[in-house]
């Protein structure tokens, strides 16, 4: 078996399983949290609620004004990161190639040399908020293994993949496998660490919205 | 043919002076991926050479190596270094079968103990002391082991001979293997393909003739200068896979564009072959030019390394059934834990909210 029928095949299929496995294992932990009861009354109707859920997803993509000028730098690179991640995961040719395979879903794909220049974009703001990580006193205090650890799953699959796109430094099915090998480990990664955020973010922010509803409190 | 008659004397009695074999020989030298300043010195040595005794033995196979080889491009001296070989033993070519083609054999290669080349196609079985696969009572595992001991070296011709190809294919019920795995100590060449390129053996027997030594060779003992780029570096609808641009289906508006077809399933990335290059039935064609992708069979394991119509970006996926297994798992093991906990800090008088 060589490195590419490994990566498609046994290696493949283990790290969905582990990952789907791993998501709802935290997806049980999380519903059957201990929760203080709700004793006030709310300050407004379970729609009223659901709608201040809504407004908080849609709100947190924009920081308040008051903390703008410390935080434009990490936001903005942040944002290059994740939008440049959505854009090659659902606009890549080969990455819709493969969610057909898999779930039989398929829609049109972005031209390669625009993938690439997005791929690059996000290659460049994933180094940068290292870069910052590593350089900011405070942040380097509060960063974890889990930080880095999580960086890197998520740095290797874009490197590998501009490799890929690009035929360098070795030979396409080589670049593949590494490639396909990358996105399994952090898919295994995935519900254990920081990433689950992929899966939880606006669920955690629509609750937080709700609760926020309830109590009157801005969302 | 006079066995004392060289092959520049053969060709002017054909009718090729010393010119075509000039052209030949750039030609050649062009196609080994050799300095241009080597072609005068292989006219020169072609011209000078002698016979080759070569002896072929067929085992686990379909004879589609063989046709392909008979078949190719004539009349050109690429056929003549054919006819300029003495091909000894080919149990489907000669004449001579039972004790006879017995008898042929042994003379040929007692004849031309350490100088013949020893060509194979098909592959090996050795499952069950080698019974699957017999000729004259012999199983192939003795012959090629007899046989390859006084050869001067062995080419393996086709994927079969090379890896085991379609015969070692999941389950190999005969346990079928390439020539490499059995024998050990003799150059060996790897021309792989299901069929292989049959310019690529004429290239592998000139640069034999000339120089008495096997060309370059890569880490699967495959031609360099045949074998050293993929199908996909040398397709000509490389551009549209750079642009993105690839057919869904072998009937779309994509497919009529010529449009790439690696969503097809093509394995042209991963292949290394010269289809792309020197092409099939006298230049006419290959496969990816005839709207079919590549199957990617001069690898090793080719039938075995997914579905000719997955494409390489996919993969054998988990299946929704494992899915949901996985997910009830994860499910299950998250509650458990999550009571667990929550057991533990109702008991804790410290812990309780």
């Amino acid at each position: 078996m060589t490195l590419l029928e490994f990566a498609r095949g046994p290696a493949l299929q283990v790290s969905v399983l582990i990952m789907i496995a791993g998501i709802f294992w935290r997806l049980a932990g999380i519903l059957l949290l201990r929760r203080r009861p709700q004793l006030a009354a709310p300050r407004i109707s379970p729609i009223g609620q659901i709608g201040g859920g809504l407004s908080t997803i849609m709100s947190r993509f924009v920081p308040r004004r008051t903390f703008w000028p410390r935080i434009a730098v990490s936001v903005v690179l942040s944002a290059v990161f994740h939008f440049g991640l959505a854009i090659i995961l659902l606009a890549g040719a080969p990455h819709i190639l493969l969610i057909h395979q898999l779930t039989g879903f398929t829609w049109p794909n972005l031209p390669k040399g625009l993938i690439v220049i997005v791929s690059g974009m996000t290659l460049a703001a994933l180094i940068a908020l290292l870069i910052r990580r590593v350089g900011h006193p405070v942040l380097r205090l509060l960063s974890t293994t889990d930080d880095y650890l999580s960086w890197l799953l998520v740095f290797l699959p874009v490197l590998t993949g501009i490799l890929l796109s690009g035929e360098a430094l070795a030979e396409y099915g080589t670049l593949l496998a590494l490639h396909i090998l990358s996105v399994e480990l952090m898919m295994i990664w995935l519900p254990f660490g920081k990433l689950m955020h992929s899966a939880l973010v606006f669920a955690g922010r629509g609750v937080m919205g709700a609760n926020f509803a309830r109590k009157g409190a801005a969302t | 043919m006079d066995d004392s008659e060289n092959l520049g004397e053969m060709l002017a009695r054909r009718g090729f002076g010393r010119r075509s074999l000039l052209k030949f020989a750039i030609a050649m030298t062009s196609s080994l991926a050799l300095p241009p300043f080597i072609a005068q010195v292989m006219a020169a040595n072609l011209a000078k050479a002698k016979r080759r005794s070569v002896v072929w033995l067929s085992f686990q196979e379909c004879t589609g190596c063989l046709e392909t080889l008979l078949r190719s491009s004539s009349p050109t001296i690429d056929s003549l270094i054919f006819d300029f070989i003495s091909l000894d033993y080919q149990e489907t070519l000669m004449a001579a079968s039972g004790a006879a083609a017995e008898r042929t054999l042994r003379d040929a290669v007692a004849a031309n103990k350490g100088e013949y080349l020893l060509a194979i196609d098909g592959s090996i079985p050795v499952k069950d002391g080698g019974v699957y696969s017999l000729t004259g009572g012999r199983s192939n595992v003795s012959m090629l082991a007899e046989i390859a001991a006084d050869a001067k070296a062995v080419l393996a011709i086709g994927t079969c001979a090379a890896y085991g190809g379609i015969p070692k294919a999941h389950p190999n019920p005969t346990g079928a293997v390439g020539v490499e795995d059995l024998v050990s100590g003799k150059p060996i060449v790897n021309i792989p393909g299901c069929p292989p390129v049959p310019e690529v053996l004429s290239g592998v027997l000139v640069h034999f003739i000339s120089f008495g030594r096997l060309p370059d060779l890569d880490e699967l003992k495959r031609p360099l200068a045949y074998f050293g780029t993929t199908i996909h570096d040398q397709c000509y609808r490389r551009p549209f896979y750079d642009q993105g641009k690839f057919a869904k289906s072998f009937d779309d508006e994509g497919a009529r564009q010529g449009w790439c077809l690696f969503e097809l399933g093509c394995k042209g990335p991963t292949t290394h072959n010269a289809c792309a290059s020197l092409k099939w039935n006298g230049g006419t064609s290959f496969p990816i030019e005839s709207g079919h992708g590549c199957i990617g069979c001069s690898e090793p394991d080719f039938w075995d390394a997914g579905g000719f119509y997955t494409s390489l970006a996919g993969g054998s996926g988990t299946g929704w059934r494992n899915a949901g297994i996985a997910a009830a798992v994860g499910l299950a093991g998250g509650a458990a834990v999550a009571l667990s906990a929550r057991r533990k800090v109702d008991t804790d008088p410290d812990k309780t909210p």
